[in-house]
């Protein structure tokens, strides 16, 4: 697995993982309202999304429903200010904060802090 | 259980728990007569391994409808009421003397008040070899369980019975890969519901099907193999058929062996006598459902009457007063794709009641009404279009505001004209199932909200439709939470003001709430849709996925491939027409086995490419576009196909080249943005073998030109496209295809077929003749120019992905590891190919999320 290795001067992004921070990659990465997949080193998977003001937030990227690893893939959207991405497969939504699914209450996802610096 | 009597509250002991059993227990209920609220104890007896569960549905079970799902009862309902229930456990004797009823357990049941709701067995005649290996009924889950298990070693079936359940069953024998026959001993199909006339339109739609129908023939006897298994029939006739499963469905019977054995009143033919009260000639006990012999001298044989029997009693016992004295017979068959449909007095046998009636035997259509001396509509029969079923059986009983003879007439003879549901008093029965009227409908604002609160809907769901029609169209005709235009109207402020960005449009035109947020799923892949479309004349990029574009598009679009249940993507080169060369063929097969890719011939006379990874994308487009291949837009809401026949070059009947003009067509409108997908066909003579009338446009070769239909579907709705113009030469096919597509594009919602579309609009197929054909509105020239411009701007969107190193950043699974493949998306072997390795988690019935219109 080769590793891209984000530059010493840009804005990265990290996120927290085994107690530590991940880093991840350049923020220039991301597009805004579009999300990315992260590998973790113990191979999970975690989804990446930036919004229009350039806030960047990481949830699970296994989706719940299907067991499939994609909601890197889904469209971001907010309702009532709150962010949210929908799962790309059958369209249920989760709030990016606190990975709650917003259409059912006793799903949610992971949620991974996140910095950028 | 120990036994929780509260002193002076009465014991209910209810026998049987099938649907109206069930629904007897709801009324209760919704009186509070329950031991939760203190008024009883409630004792069930329940035969079967289940409770309660969707008899009418029960065919849905081969469509995939597990057992759980078919349940009637909702989670914790009998510990919520505090209600007894037995499973498995039926009741074999009623001591009425003493007020107790005895179960196969060997407990033994107090009662005060017995309610008898056993239903009716489906009736066997008594031929030789009835009982061999391989005869079923079709009655429980049970049955249809064994069915499915009989029917994995039989490669004939054979139906006895050609009524409502018995083509039910023989749709379901097809459709478990039988070669299938139908015997029937009147000289008819469905002899209860269809006059002569139906039967015959009825016979050569089902012999269309490939099934084997067997009119006026007696089954005589079945015959069995020295391994005790059936083998065939000997029928009435002298002839014999080769079967190796036989399902009886020659009607039912009520179960009123209790009721005989302990000296219930019990008539002739069967059937346990109540009065208007559905109490029997015991008044601590009732009878309900198909067991009960109900006042009017019948035995109903569905579930409305039943349900309307269930209220009664519960009123009966609360101390109200009710009555059932008889319900109506409407019935419409579910499967089998055959429309038919008979409600009120069918066969026309009220005093001085006149016929009006419509045959195509061609097209395997009947419509008969029949009205009265006095001009009421008494009933009526259809067959082959049931459209109508929803608002005319609801007018049963009163003048009909418009001429019998226009309602059943086909469409483009003369202008027939439809009725809405409008036009229904509000007394009308729209549900006939759960008996709910109009106006108890019209009291709600959704569709769940009306199954919820009136249940209309949830039974047989012929009604569903029309409840659909009578909804107000939201108020907010907003496309989202968003924004508060529709589709429509976002097109024409894009269109105008000339916007090309989805933030700038959300932040000028949304709803002051949502101004400065993201957009949501709904109203992101609509903009960006509008945007594309109108990209070459507001002069945004006519790539899709450009800037700010890309996160407006789903992620089909946005991968440009179709995602699929594990992750990874299905990939569909364009094949203009269905038309190939070895060459191209060759290339398609080599890349699938290259890459480890599974195939399928489409139903769109294309090949699709399963099991694709993000980052193999641009690899395998690469090796298909060096080959001359384009995307072939599977993914987006564009142009999919234009299906062609082989036509005239071939084909002995064919009158034009249909293949050319197919090709052209899909060249034409390829790539092009629209509310939803598109879909088109050219058959080269009426044989109609692209079938054209099943697409957004559809052509048909004439002798003179083409004609054109528009407005076609398949899919869960299918509609038979309209005549929109006749005789055309291909010049002016095109430029009324132009016309028609933009009109469409322009005004249509979001995620709404063009045959949707069609009957949404005012005016109708009317109007859109006169807009695209009569330029009654001025707009012809400026649709042909969006046309042109998108013809003109057309660019395949692969050969540029491929060719932008910047562009092609997107295809990895991992920011943080662009190189590494996706470890989730796996594969197992299957007839020679791959197919996703799925945690079993994705059983056949995921929850979708059900928005409305949610884009798929
Ligand atoms: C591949 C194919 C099935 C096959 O193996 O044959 C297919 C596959 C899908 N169909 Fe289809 N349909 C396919 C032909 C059809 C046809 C037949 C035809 O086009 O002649 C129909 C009925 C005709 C019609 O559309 O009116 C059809 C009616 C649907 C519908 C129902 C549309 C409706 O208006 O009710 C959907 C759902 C939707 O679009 O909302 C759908 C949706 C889908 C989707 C896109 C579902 C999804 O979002 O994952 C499937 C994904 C394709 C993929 O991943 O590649 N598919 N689908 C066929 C592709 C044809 C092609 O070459 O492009
Ligand atoms: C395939 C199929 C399709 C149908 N389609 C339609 C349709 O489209 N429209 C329509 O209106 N109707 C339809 N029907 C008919 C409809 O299902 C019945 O009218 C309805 O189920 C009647 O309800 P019920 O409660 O009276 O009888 P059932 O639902 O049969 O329930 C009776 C229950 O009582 C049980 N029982 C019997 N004796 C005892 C005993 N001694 N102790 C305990 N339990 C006992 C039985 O096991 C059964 O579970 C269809 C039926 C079938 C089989
Ligand atoms: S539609 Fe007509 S021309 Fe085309 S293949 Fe069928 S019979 Fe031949
Ligand atoms: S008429 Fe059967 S569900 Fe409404």
């Amino acid at each position: 697995m080769t590793t891209t290795t984000p530059s010493t001067t840009a804005t990265v992004v990290r996120v927290a993982h085994d107690g530590g921070w991940l880093t991840v990659c350049d923020l220039e990465l991301l597009s805004p309202g579009r999300g990315a997949a992260v590998l973790l080193p113990d191979g999970g998977q975690a989804a990446l999304f930036m919004d229009r003001s350039g806030v960047v937030r990481a949830i699970g990227n296994r989706d719940p429903f299907t067991g499939a690893y994609v909601l890197s893939r889904g469209l971001l959207g907010s309702a009532g200010g709150r962010p949210f991405v929908a799962s790309p497969l059958l369209k249920q939504r989760f709030d990016l904060a606190t990975g709650a699914c917003l259409d059912d209450d006793e799903v949610s996802v992971p949620v991974y802090a996140v910095r950028v610096e | 259980m120990p036994e929780t009597t509260i002193p002076n509250t009465p014991t209910f002991v209810l026998v049987g728990h099938g649907m109206v059993g069930q629904r007897f227990l709801e009324s209760l209920a919704a009186r509070g007569l329950t031991p939760a609220a203190g008024r009883a104890r409630i004792v069930v007896l329940c035969e079967e391994p289940r409770p309660a569960y969707d008899r009418v549905q029960l065919t849905s079970y081969f469509a995939g409808r597990s057992p759980e799902e078919l349940s009637l009862v909702e989670p914790e309902f009998m510990e919520k009421h505090g209600i007894e229930l037995y499973v498995g456990d039926p009741a074999e004797h009623i001591d009425r003397a003493g007020r107790t009823v005895t179960a196969r357990s060997g407990a033994v049941f107090p009662y005060d008040t017995l309610v008898l709701a056993t239903g009716s067995y489906p009736f066997v005649p008594p031929v030789a070899g009835k009982d061999a290996r391989g005869c079923f009924v079709y009655r429980t889950i049970e049955d249809l369980l064994a069915i499915e298990e009989y029917a994995k070693g039989a490669r004939t079936g054979a139906v006895v019975g050609g009524g409502l359940l018995g083509l039910e069953a023989a749709g379901a024998l097809k459709g478990l890969g039988l070669r299938t026959h139908v015997v029937e001993f009147a000289p008819r199909l469905m002899p209860v519901q269809v006059d002569e006339g139906g039967g015959a339109a009825l016979l050569r739609t089902i012999e269309g099907m490939g099934l084997t129908v067997h009119t006026g023939v007696g089954t005589q006897e079945v015959t069995a193999g020295a391994d005790g298994a059936v083998n065939g029939m000997a029928l009435s006739d002298g002839s014999s058929l080769a079967t190796d499963l036989v399902v009886f469905s020659a009607g039912v019977r009520p179960r009123d062996q209790l009721a005989r054995e302990c000296g219930l009143a019990v008539g002739e033919r069967g059937g346990i006598v109540v009065d208007e009260e559905c109490r029997t000639s015991d008044p601590a006990v009732f009878a309900i459902g198909e067991c009960a012999l109900a006042s009017d001298g019948r035995v109903y044989g569905l579930v409305a009457p039943g349900y309307e029997m269930a209220e009664t009693v519960a009123e009966v016992i609360g101390g109200g007063r009710a009555g059932f004295t008889g319900a109506d017979m409407s019935t419409k068959l579910k499967l089998l794709g055959v429309d038919v449909a008979s409600f009120g007095d069918a066969h026309g046998s009220a005093e001085g009641a006149l016929d009006v009636v419509y045959a195509d035997s061609r097209s395997g259509v009947y419509k008969k009404l029949v009205i009265g001396a006095d001009g009421t509509l008494l009933g009526g029969v259809l067959v082959g279009d049931a459209d109508d079923y929803g608002t005319l059986r609801p007018m049963t009983g009163s003048v009909l505001p418009v001429s019998p003879e226009q309602l059943v007439l086909p469409a483009g003879a003369g202008g027939p004209v439809t009725l809405g549901p409008s036009a229904l008093p509000d007394d009308a029965v729209i549900c006939s199932c759960h008996n709910v009227t109009k106006g108890a409908i019209c009291e709600h604002t959704t569709l769940p909200e009306v199954k919820k609160c009136t249940r209309a809907g949830t039974g047989c769901g012929s009604c569903v439709k029309v409840i659909g029609q009578l909804l107000p169209q939201s108020q907010d005709t907003g496309l989202c939470g968003c924004f508060a235009y529709s589709r429509s109207e976002l097109y024409e402020i894009v269109r105008t003001l000339g916007i090309t960005s989805f933030t700038a449009l959300l932040d000028s035109h949304g709803r002051e709430e949502a101004r400065g947020g993201e957009g949501c799923e709904v109203c992101k892949p609509t903009v960006g849709s509008v945007i594309a479309s109108l990209a070459p004349t507001v002069g945004a990029s006519g790539y899709v996925l450009d800037g700010e574009q890309a996160s407006l598009q789903d992620t089909n679009d946005h991968f440009l491939a179709n995602l699929q249940r594990n992750g990874s993507y299905s990939v569909v080169p364009r094949i203009p027409g269905g038309e190939i060369t070895p060459e191209k063929l060759i290339v398609i097969g080599e890349v699938a086995r290259d890459f480890g890719l599974y195939t399928k011939i489409t139903g769109g006379q294309r090949i699709d490419l399963f099991g694709a990874r993000v980052d193999q994308l641009p690899l395998i487009w690469t090796r298909l576009v060096d080959a001359g291949f384009e995307s072939g837009h599977a993914y987006g809401k564009s142009l999919r196909t234009v299906k062609s026949c082989v036509g005239q070059t071939w084909c002995r009947y064919g009158v034009q080249d249909s293949v050319r003009m197919a090709i052209d067509l899909e060249l034409r409108y390829r790539g092009l943005r629209s509310p939803h997908k598109l879909k088109s066909a050219v058959s080269g003579c009426a044989r109609e073998c692209a079938e054209a009338r099943g697409k957004d446009f559809g052509i048909i070769a004439t002798a003179g030109g083409w004609n054109l239909y528009v407005g076609g579907n398949g899919g869960a709705t299918p509609r038979h496209a309209d005549l929109l113009a006749q005789d055309l030469s291909d010049a002016e096919l095109v430029r009324l295809v132009d016309r028609f597509l933009m009109f469409y594009i322009r005004t249509a919602d979001r995620l709404e077929r063009t045959s949707a579309w069609l009957e949404r609009i005012d005016g109708g197929l009317e109007h859109v003749r006169d807009v695209v054909v009569h330029d009654s509105l001025g707009l012809c020239d400026e649709l042909e120019r969006l046309m042109a411009d998108h013809v003109n701007g057309y660019r395949d969107e692969w050969a540029e992905t491929i060719g932008d190193p910047e562009r092609l950043r997107r295809f990895v699974t991992f920011v943080n590891a662009p190189d590494a493949p996706d470890p989730s998306v796996k594969f197992v072997p299957e007839r020679d190919q791959i197919k996703p390795d799925l945690e079993l988690l994705a059983g056949p019935v995921l929850a979708v999320r059900t928005l409305e219109g949610t884009p798929s």
